[in-house]
């Protein structure tokens, strides 16, 4: 199995994680009037990176979403931090 | 080019088999084509041979990156059906039926189609519920399906398990006697050939790199071997259509993921029908040579890896033992996966984009082999009238902001749940 880094408890067994969605979408301001157009943007259109794809997961184990930066071609994890932290 | 017929077979083998011509050219390419088709797989070959024969326009060529068929065409567990309900899917995929039955003839190429059924199983009584809504559905637009109790599937396929501690019982399926396999690689090389003699190019060993431009309009195709102009330019790269989309500026709504498909060694005829599990995402069939063709589940987070992780395999396994127990001693013989374009609702697109001169075939999930007919066929009709035909009408890209998703799962945006 692979493993990937949780920034939390460490390298752990790929079956413990979940992937949750694409990193860096912040959810629009749905208390403000929005276009169809914007909404469906935020809601199905998506980067679907080539290489290096930023995306939100959670470790099932201890419930913390965090950001993987993962290279979708070979399958690499080129980093990981905690949801409130930016990358270096 | 030679027919192909019961006499040319035996002609041919009086003379040892030497004097077989080549299926297909392997041409030098024009400056400049009316319409030129990204993907060599067996939508795009569809594509050009539909664009040759229903609608007379030959100055077609099919550039493909590697080989004809070595995509997801030859990558699926090559299951056929027409078991859709929801309007805007329902006839297309039963057009595409229609197509597979006469495929053979239509292209003078055995695409070995066998229409052995496939069944559904159900494993609640939620389950036979929906089956039956389903069934009626199709029913009702012309299309052949039974719903079967649990003493006739177990009549029919004896050798799942129905004991008292299997880990889901069966309590029925859905059949559609008119569903079966086809063989994907002939499938791809049938189209092929019938479209090179019409006069359609196919260029092989050539990745598109980029498109040319003029005015805010795709006028051709950059490609590793040298630009390649085109009237119109056609996508059918399935889970490279993000990829080549965004080369053009776009966004599409699709996710891509890996799907693993596995071969066991050959054994003797068991499985004599295809049979989809209702429990857990997985389908089992026979190859005409022996081996149990099984799939399963997304690999479920994105990839463009053509080869898939261990959870599924141990997933899909595990699967297989839990509805046929008697698999259990079988080694798995070959084991492989496709990248998958997962759309927002599990369903395709065929249509126009908003950059003039693009057109795009894509989003078909885990479904894509068996639409290859009825894909290429209105794929060639949305290139050729610049519309859309009735069959896929509604697979559009702007469907999602409009409110007009075709979910068949009713899983909302979530791709790797269709």
């Amino acid at each position: 199995m692979q493993q990937f880094p949780c920034p939390f408890c460490g390298l752990r067994d790929e079956r413990e994680f979940h992937f949750a969605g694409e990193a860096g979408k912040p959810r629009p301001d749905t208390t403000q009037p929005i276009s169809d157009a914007d909404w469906a943007k935020y809601l199905f259109y998506c980067a679907n990176a080539k290489g290096a794809s930023h995306e939100v997961w959670v470790h099932t184990t201890c419930q913390e979403y965090f950001v993987m930066t993962r290279d979708t071609v070979t399958m690499a994890v080129l980093g990981t931090h905690a949801l409130h932290e930016v990358p270096a | 080019m030679t027919h192909y017929s019961a006499f040319s077979v035996f002609r041919h083998a009086l003379r040892g088999n030497k004097t077989w011509g080549r299926a297909w050219r392997d041409p030098e390419p024009k400056a400049s084509y009316d319409v030129v088709i990204v993907g060599g797989g067996g939508h795009g070959l569809a594509t050009a041979y539909y664009l040759a024969k229903e609608h007379g326009i030959t100055n077609v060529a099919v550039i493909e990156k590697g080989w004809l068929g070595g995509g997801n065409t030859g990558r699926n567990t090559t299951i056929v059906r027409s078991n859709y309900m929801m309007p805007g899917n329902t006839m297309f995929y039963e057009r595409s039926m229609k197509l597979w039955e006469n495929l053979s003839q239509d292209l003078n190429y055995n695409v070995m189609i066998s229409q052995r059924g496939q069944y559904n199983l159900c494993h609640s009584p939620g389950q036979m519920d929906a089956a039956r809504r389903r069934g009626n559905v199709m029913r009702a637009n012309g299309i052949d399906a039974e719903l079967f109790d649990r003493a006739e599937v177990r009549r029919r396929l004896p050798y799942l398990d129905y004991t008292e501690n299997a880990r889901f019982p069966i309590h029925g399926a859905i059949y559609q006697s008119r569903a079966g396999t086809a063989r994907h690689d002939a499938v791809a090389w049938g189209f092929a050939r019938g479209a090179d003699r019409r006069g359609v190019d196919i260029l092989q060993q050539r990745e598109v790199t980029g498109y040319l431009w003029e005015g805010g309009r795709i006028v051709g195709v950059q490609t590793n071997r040298g630009d390649i102009r085109a009237g119109k330019v056609g996508l059918c790269v399935a889970g490279h259509s993000g990829h080549l989309a965004r080369m053009a500026g776009l966004r599409l709504p699709i996710e891509t993921h890996s799907l693993q498909a596995f071969v066991t060694e050959p054994y003797k005829p068991l499985v004599d029908t295809v049979i989809s599990f209702g429990a857990a995402h997985f389908y089992i069939s026979q190859s005409d040579k022996g081996g149990l063709v099984l799939g399963g589940d997304l690999d479920m987070y994105n990839s463009y890896a053509q080869r898939g992780g261990l959870p599924i395999v141990e997933h899909t396994l595990a699967s297989a033992k839990a509805l046929m127990p008697s698999v259990s001693r079988l080694k798995l013989l070959r084991h492989w996966a496709g990248v998958m374009d997962m759309s927002m609702d599990g369903s395709p697109f065929i249509a126009k984009t908003p950059v003039d001169g693009l057109y795009l075939n894509g989003g078909w999930c885990y479904g894509g082999f068996k639409a290859t007919p009825a894909s290429g066929w209105c794929f060639a009709h949305t290139i050729a009238r610049d519309a859309p035909h009735a069959d896929n009408a509604e697979f559009t890209l702007n469907r999602f902001e409009r409110g007009y998703q075709i979910d068949e799962k009713g899983m909302g945006p979530k791709p790797n749940a269709h």
